[in-house]
């Protein structure tokens, strides 16, 4: 079997990121540590919603319901745990937890029932449509949170502590990063088998035509429903450690602004592509800091950038190098 | 008389004030080929839509190996053993032609929400949807993405996958348009052994396929069946040649 | 409770309402001529109000402000058109999200950059100062009622026009048959420009109006716009007649919602925790009245065309 080019390209972006915050530890600058943590969590963000939009061809505006939910997951239940009160749900209560594992397990059940609310009513219509209730329903979770204060509304909410996973010290920079990695490969593979299984398959096709997968006695439908449950479950993994890494979480989690970051990340990568969403947060956290570092009016410059991208090189950075991609 | 596998019943639909299917009733029997002509505009492809699922009809029933299929989605009649090919060949573009065949063996298979095994590696997917492509004669395109093959061997993927699917009856919407002289006369001794795999329903302009394939005809004018029979009996019906072949006497 | 609370709460609505439908004429009439989603039309509301401010600021006069509102939306529009969006219309909807996300910052940033990052304040003119009774006893603002008067003549205004002129008939031909406005010899690209400037005058307009009741600042636009894909998604996109009702609708609900929720939850339980139960739910009540109208028709109150 002949290696693709883009798998080469795949392993070289795996190893550069792996390779960043060991560099920036060699070279005196840690700082550059939590910029590649910011790669690999947002990289996994919108490998979440790669899976919907890339794949299913499903333009998800609203992601952002789903990494918001997965941070305030971590940071309600911190909070639980260092007050030592526990969490009321009328009928029971649980104790909060500074687990990382069970923070996760619990964000990725939200974010899939969120995303199974949502996606129940959303995936009835396609198109604009679905861009604008996507988005609707996303802005409507942003205006709960800042009117619900019971967990800091409007000024969010901080976790003191970073949470704890069995057998690291997550106050180390370095050793969060490689948490962040390790979370952002298995959800790369979780991708990548996705991709070419039987449900990646007819997700796929449906994307490309409707009307052929209804016609073989699939439902697109319930195949796109189980697509955007496990991209919201993904994306709101990543709003979990997310969190953690700030060690604050807020509305702006939220925001229409993160959803769209979301998208931007996949489009400067290249849609559908498994490692698109990894390329794409690499670029994005560099330009942001780069152009950041030169001048305050950096998001002019990236906006200028970002329409020079989709205008003239639409099939992002992996398109660029690797060429169209290839269907077995 | 052989068993009836699909039956319309007064099926009418009417777009505003155009009735583009007024009062059809016709039935496809085991074994048979049942060629459906009329005018260009005369509601063959309406009707098409509407036994498949893709159109309601307003009123009328349509059954289907016994069962009222009327309100079911095109999913779950294809699920009970429809397959059909559209005028405009329908396929997913991007994928080869193996792997729009592989789509429809594995939802013969049942499940389509197993997410781990690569489907490029599942035999029990790549062997079936092989020996379908190979009945088509499409064996040596099989890599070729849909989007790249030619018009005449894209409506021979829509068979193959309609045969992949277990078909129990087939519904062709002009499977010959954009075939040339030689692959037509090919493709009609394919269809001519098909019939007894699964009954056709056969919407064709090929005349001459037509005339050599089908077991009976029904003419459809204006969204009416003027006529149905075998060959012999549409050749000579008065009202045919009137209206179809604008024959004045 | 008082009637003219009541009222008074409608009145707001509406007033919010008609805001809404300037915004959402533009944008559902710009995606049933083009097919184009454009999500800087919250940055043409934004410019309209920041030209209104700075020339009323320069002149002393809110009423060039308000001219310069429109001149300056629909040359932002026309100039936006011309550069980007018309690069987009034959692509497909991600690559219009995208590049139009873009246009935001873009603008954003270059709004800052021009006033700096303080708000802007915009007086309203002396002519619309003061209230007028209701019944009921209390009073009314003047000029919430002239904005409501000006939205209702727009309405009339745009029907009108669609209706009624030659323009009007190139834009429904447009709508409903895009190669055939080419075949009858119209200038396709010179009427997307036009239709594509007058929504932004329409969004500028409205900015301006709403910029002497608010503060004008960057990313004020951005609540109004994702309210106003609301509305076109209730209305049916590409229909003015459901922009003109899902605008209503939504102004209406939200308004009375948070002035009538907090009330409602406050004869079950006590006061404090009425208020924050009813301030939650009242902030999502649009978007569960949009999921509920969507559950039963999919393709909004008015379909106009396919998504």
């Amino acid at each position: 079997m002949t290696i693709s080019r883009e798998t080469i390209i795949n392993i070289v972006l795996a190893l550069l990121l792996l390779a960043i915050p060991y560099a920036a530890i060699q070279f005196g600058n840690p700082f550059y540590v939590t910029l590649a943590t910011r790669m690999a969590i947002l990289g996994l963000a919108a490998v979440g919603l790669n899976i919907a939009l890339g794949f299913g061809g499903l333009v998800s505006f609203g992601h952002a319901a789903f990494f918001g939910i997965g941070g305030y997951v971590a940071g309600i239940l911190a909070s639980h745990s260092l007050s030592g009160a526990p969490l009321n749900f009328g009928v029971f209560s649980v104790p909060g937890t500074n687990q990382m594992p069970v923070i996760w397990l619990v964000a990725l059940v939200a974010g899939g029932l969120l995303a199974a609310a949502i996606g129940a009513i959303s995936l009835r219509t396609s198109g604009v449509y679905f861009i604008m209730i996507t988005l609707a329903f996303a802005q409507m979770t942003y205006y709960f949170a800042i009117s619900w204060p019971a967990y800091g509304g409007e000024d969010g909410l901080s976790i003191l502590v970073r949470n704890q996973f069995p057998g690291v010290n997550t106050m180390v920079p370095l050793n969060y990063f490689l948490v962040c990695y390790g979370v952002l490969m298995v959800g790369l593979l979780v991708s990548a088998l996705i991709r070419d299984s039987r449900f990646g398959a007819a997700l796929q096709a449906a994307r490309q035509n409707e009307v052929r997968v209804a016609s073989v006695g699939i439902t697109p439908f319930r195949i796109r429903l189980v697509a955007f449950v496990i991209s919201g479950m993904i994306t709101a993994l990543a709003g979990a450690l997310y969190a953690d890494l700030n060690r604050f979480v807020s509305p702006s989690m939220l925001s229409w602004h993160m959803s769209g970051e979301f998208i931007v990340l996949i489009i400067l990568g290249g849609v559908g592509r498994l490692y698109g969403p990894v390329a794409g947060a690499m670029l994005f956290v560099m330009f942001e800091f780069l152009l950041g570092g030169m001048t305050e009016r950096w998001q002019f410059f990236l906006g200028l950038i970002l329409l020079g991208v989709v205008l003239f090189a639409r099939g992002g950075l992996i398109g660029l190098i690797a060429g169209k991609p290839r269907h077995g | 008389m052989a068993e009836t596998i699909l039956e319309l019943r007064n099926l009418c639909k009417s777009f505003g004030a155009l009735k583009a299917t007024d009062d059809v009733s016709l039935d496809l029997r085991v074994g048979e080929i049942h060629a459906l002509i009329g005018p260009n505009g005369a509601g063959k492809s309406t009707l098409i839509h509407q036994i498949a699922g893709t159109l309601t009809p307003d009123t009328g029933t349509i059954e289907f190996l016994g069962r009222p299929i009327s309100q079911l989605g095109v999913a779950e009649r294809a699920r009970l053993g429809l397959g059909r090919s559209f005028q405009v060949s329908s396929l997913a573009s991007e994928f080869s032609a193996l792997r729009n065949v592989m789509l429809a063996v594995q939802s013969r298979q049942g499940s389509s929400f197993r997410f781990f095994k690569p489907v490029m590696r599942d035999r029990s997917l790549v062997e079936p949807a092989m020996a379908a492509l190979a009945r088509v004669g499409l064996k040596d395109r099989a890599d070729i993405p849909a989007a790249e093959l030619s018009h005449g061997e894209r409506r021979q993927l829509e068979i193959a996958i309609a045969l992949a699917l277990g078909s129990r009856a087939f519904l062709l919407d002009e499977p010959m348009a954009g075939m040339g002289p030689e692959g037509s006369r090919q493709f009609t001794g394919f269809l001519d052994a098909l019939r007894q795999e699964a009954p056709i329903l056969l919407v064709e302009h090929d005349m001459d396929a037509v005339f050599a394939l089908a077991d009976r005809i029904s003419v459809l004018v204006y969204g009416r069946i003027i006529a149905s029979g075998t060959v012999e009996e549409i050749r000579h019906n008065p009202e045919v040649r009137r209206a179809y072949l604008g024959d004045p006497q | 409770m008082q009637i003219a609370l009541f009222i008074e709460q409608i009145l707001n609505g509406l007033q919010l309402g008609v805001m809404l439908f300037l915004m959402a004429a533009g944008l559902t009439l710009i995606f049933g001529v083009m097919g184009l989603i454009n999500l800087a039309h919250g940055s043409l509301y934004m410019v309209g109000a920041f030209a209104c401010a700075a020339v009323a600021a320069a002149t002393g006069s809110f009423w060039l402000g308000l001219a310069a509102s429109l001149a300056a939306a629909a040359a932002a529009g026309a100039i936006m058109e011309v550069l980007v969006i018309r690069r987009l219309y034959d692509r497909d909807h991600l690559d219009q999200v995208l590049a139009t996300f873009a246009l935001i910052l873009v603008f954003s940033e270059a709004t800052r950059w021009l006033f700096g990052s303080f708000p802007l304040y915009l007086d309203i003119p002396p002519l619309l100062q003061g209230t007028v009774p209701l019944p009921g006893g209390s009073r009314y603002q003047l000029y919430r009622l002239a904005i409501i008067g000006v939205g209702i003549a727009v309405a009339v205004g745009m029907y009108l026009l669609i209706t009624k002129t030659r323009l009007g008939m190139r834009i429904r031909a447009g709508q409903s048959d895009r190669d055939m406005i080419g075949a009858l010899g119209v200038d396709i690209r010179l009427l997307y420009t036009v239709v594509f400037a007058f929504g932004a005058a329409l969004a500028g307009f409205a900015g301006a109006l709403v910029g002497a009741l608010q503060s004008v600042q960057v990313g004020m636009g951005e609540p109004v716009l994702i309210l106003a894909f609301v509305v076109i998604v209730i209305g049916g996109i590409g229909s003015i007649k459901g922009a003109l009702v899902g605008a209503i609708l939504v102004g209406v609900t939200d308004t009375l919602g948070r002035f009538l929720l907090p009330q409602l939850f406050g004869l079950m339980m006590p006061p404090s925790q009425a208020g924050l139960v009813g301030g939650a739910l009242a902030s999502m009540l649009i978007y569960i009245v949009m999921a509920v109208i969507l559950a039963v028709r999919p393709q909004g109150l008015f379909p106009a065309m396919k998504g």
